[in-house]
C-alpha cells in the first residue's frame, strides 16, 4: 500500500515538473541531492549510512566522491540509480524524483558483473539486445566500442579468459553501448594495479569528457579523486556527511601522467589528506 | 611439455584402471566355486556366456530398450517440468512461500511408495514406469533449478534493470543461463534415480525390461543371469551419465574454457 502511494506521489511530482514548463537547461542540475539521509535496518540495529547530504551535480561534470570506507558514498550512487529510496530528503534527476531503476544512468562497480556465459561481443551487445536494436547495427556499434576501449580481437573471449584490466574495458564498453547520460562508477578500478589503474583513469576521463557524459565516481583513494575530478566531494566517516566540496583547480584537459609533478595537485591532495586523517584516527579507536 | 606430461598421466590412469578391472574379474573367477559357492556370486565366465546368449537372441536389447525408453522418457518429462516449475517458483517468491510446505511434504515422501498407486492409476504398462521415474526426477531437478534461480546475483539483475531489461530479458539473459549449472547438477544427480524409477517399477509389476530380467533370473535361482542383468543396468546407467555430461558441455561452452584455464590463486 505504502509503496503504491509513494509511486503515485512520484508520478504526480513528475507531472508537476512537466507542467511547470521547460526550465533553463543550464541552471538545472542533472542529479541533485536535497538533504538526503539513508538509514539501513540491520540485525545490529539501525545504521545511518549518510546524513544530510545536499549536493548538485551539473551536466557534463566529472564529480568524485571520496572518503573512508563505509561512509555511504555507494549509497548515494544507488539512490541516484533508483535502486532504493532515501529515508529522508529527495534525490532528483533532471528535476524529477528518481523512481526505481533510473535507466538514464549507467552503473559500473568494482565487480564488473559481466555475464560469464557470454563472450566479450555477447556481453557488450546485451544492452542493445534489450533495446531491440537490429542485429547488424548492434554488431557494428559493438565493433566500434571495442575498438574504442582497446578490445579489438577479443570478441570471442569469455570473461574468464580476460585479465582484470580487460574485464574493466569490457564492462566500460557495455556501459557506453547503451549511451547513458550519466556514468555512476563505484570504485571501478579498485582491484587493478597502479599502472593499469592510471591507464584506465586516463581513458575514463577522456571518454567521459569527449562524449559529454556526466560522471560520479566513488573512490577511497584521494589521489584518484583529485586527479579525475572537476569537483571533488570529501566525506566524513559514518554517518557520512559532506566535509568539503572542492573545485579542482586543474585544467579540463589535463595530463594525468604528469600530475605527480604538478604543485597545485600536490598541495590539494596534501590539504585533503589532512582533512581526512583525523577520521582515520577515529576509525582506529 | 606440460601437455605431454598430462597425456602421460592420463595414459597411466587408464592402464591402472584396466589392471584393476582385470584383477577383480580374475580373482572373482578364482574364488567362485572354490572359496565361495558360485550359487551366491556366480562366475564371470558364466555371466559373460549368459550375456552373450542374451545378446545373440536379441533378448538383451529388447529388454534394455524397454528400460531405456522408460528411464529416458521419465527423465525428460520429469526434468522438463522440474525446470519450468523451478524457474517460475524461483522468480515468484510469494507463490514459492505458499507452496513450500506442500512441496517439502511430497519431497520427503519416498517416491517409490507411490508405485502401488501408480499401478492402480496407469496399469502395469510402460507408462506407469515413466510416471514413476518422472516423479522422482522432477524433485531433484526442480529443487536444483529453484536454488539456481534463487542464487542469481541481485546486483547482476539490478544492472540489467538499469539497462532497461524487462522480466523476460532478465529471465532469458541472466536467470536461465546462470541457473543452468545448477540444472545440470540436478540432471546428473537424477540419472541413477531415473533408473531406480524404471527398474523398481519393473520389479514390482512387469513382464519386460531389465528389472523384469533381474527378477526373473533371481526367481529361477539363476545367479549368472542376475549378475548379467545387473551389468546391463550398469552399462545403461553409464551411457545415460555420459550423454548428460556431453549435453552439459554443449550447453555451457564457457565452462569448458574455464576448466582449461591454468590454475592460479
Amino acid at each position: 500500500m505504502l509503496e503504491r502511494a509513494r509511486a503515485t506521489e512520484i508520478v504526480a511530482s513528475r507531472e508537476a515538473m512537466a507542467t511547470t514548463g521547460p526550465l533553463a537547461e543550464s541552471d538545472q542540475p542533472l542529479i541533485s541531492y536535497e538533504q538526503v539521509g539513508k538509514t539501513f535496518e540491520t540485525l545490529q540495529g539501525d545504521v545511518v549510512a549518510v546524513h544530510d547530504i545536499t549536493l548538485d551535480v551539473r551536466e557534463g561534470e566529472f564529480v568524485t566522491l571520496v572518503g573512508p570506507s563505509g561512509c555511504g558514498k555507494s549509497t548515494l550512487l544507488n539512490m541516484a540509480a533508483g535502486l532504493f529510496e532515501p529515508t529522508t530528503g529527495t534525490v532528483r534527476y533532471r528535476g524529477s524524483t528518481v523512481a526505481p531503476y533510473n535507466q538514464r544512468v549507467g552503473y559500473m562497480t568494482q565487480n564488473d558483473h559481466l555475464l560469464p556465459w557470454r563472450d566479450v561481443m555477447g556481453n557488450v551487445i546485451v544492452p542493445l539486445e534489450i533495446r531491440r536494436v537490429p542485429k547488424r547495427e548492434a554488431r557494428d556499434r559493438v565493433d566500434d566500442l571495442l575498438a574504442k576501449v582497446g578490445l579489438k580481437g577479443f570478441e570471442k573471449a569469455y570473461p574468464s579468459q580476460l585479465s582484470g584490466g580487460m574485464r574493466k574495458r569490457c564492462a566500460l564498453a557495455r556501459l557506453l553501448a547503451y549511451d547513458p547520460e550519466a556514468l555512476l562508477m563505484d570504485e571501478p578500478f579498485g582491484a587493478l594495479d597502479a599502472q593499469l589503474r592510471l591507464k584506465m583513469q586516463i581513458e575514463i576521463r577522456d571518454l567521459a569528457i569527449s562524449l559529454g557524459k556526466t560522471a560520479i565516481f566513488v573512490t577511497h583513494d584521494l589521489d584518484e579523486a583529485v586527479s579525475l575530478a572537476d569537483r571533488c566531494v570529501v566525506f566524513t566517516h559514518r554517518p557520512g556527511t559532506i566535509a568539503r566540496v572542492v573545485d579542482v583547480p586543474l585544467p579540463r584537459e589535463r595530463d594525468l601522467m604528469k600530475l605527480r609533478h604538478n604543485s597545485t595537485y600536490r598541495d590539494l591532495t596534501a590539504e585533503l589528506w589532512d582533512l581526512l586523517s583525523p577520521d582515520m584516527d577515529r576509525m582506529e579507536s | 611439455m606440460r601437455k605431454q606430461g598430462e597425456r602421460r598421466r592420463r595414459q597411466k590412469i587408464w592402464v591402472a584402471r584396466a589392471v584393476l578391472l582385470v584383477g577383480i574379474i580374475a580373482s572373482w573367477q578364482a574364488v567362485a566355486g572354490r572359496l565361495v559357492s558360485d550359487f551366491f556370486i556366480g562366475k564371470p565366465t558364466e555371466i559373460a556366456e549368459t550375456l552373450y546368449i542374451w545378446a545373440m537372441s536379441g533378448k538383451l536389447f529388447y529388454h534394455a530398450g524397454i528400460t531405456s525408453i522408460e528411464a529416458l522418457l521419465g527423465f525428460l518429462l520429469g526434468s522438463t517440468i522440474g525446470m519450468v516449475v523451478g524457474v517460475v517458483l524461483g522468480r515468484a517468491k510469494t507463490l514459492a512461500d505458499v507452496l513450500d510446505p506442500f512441496i517439502m511434504m511430497f519431497y520427503s515422501l519416498p517416491k517409490i511408495a507411490l508405485a502401488p498407486m501408480f499401478i492402480l492409476w496407469f496399469g502395469i504398462g510402460i507408462d506407469m514406469k515413466i510416471y514413476l521415474t518422472a516423479t522422482i526426477v522432477f524433485f531433484l531437478v526442480f529443487l536444483n533449478t529453484y536454488s539456481g534461480v534463487r542464487s542469481v546475483s541481485r546486483e547482476q539483475i539490478a544492472i540489467m534493470r538499469l539497462m532497461g531489461a524487462s522480466e523476460s530479458d532478465i529471465l532469458r539473459k541472466v536467470v536461465v543461463p546462470s541457473a543452468i549449472t545448477w540444472v545440470f547438477n540436478g540432471l546428473r544427480l537424477s540419472v541413477p534415480y531415473a533408473l531406480i524409477g524404471a527398474i523398481v517399477g519393473e520389479l514390482i509389476a512387469s513382464n519386460k525390461g531389465l528389472g523384469y530380467l533381474l527378477a526373473d533370473a533371481s526367481g529361477q535361482f539363476d545367479t549368472s543371469g542376475m549378475f548379467a542383468a545387473l551389468i546391463a543396468i550398469m552399462v545403461l546407467a553409464l551411457a545415460l551419465n555420459v550423454s548428460v555430461k556431453w549435453f552439459e558441455k554443449m550447453a555451457m561452452p564457457w565452462k569448458a574454457v574455464e576448466d582449461k584455464r591454468e590454475m592460479s590463486i
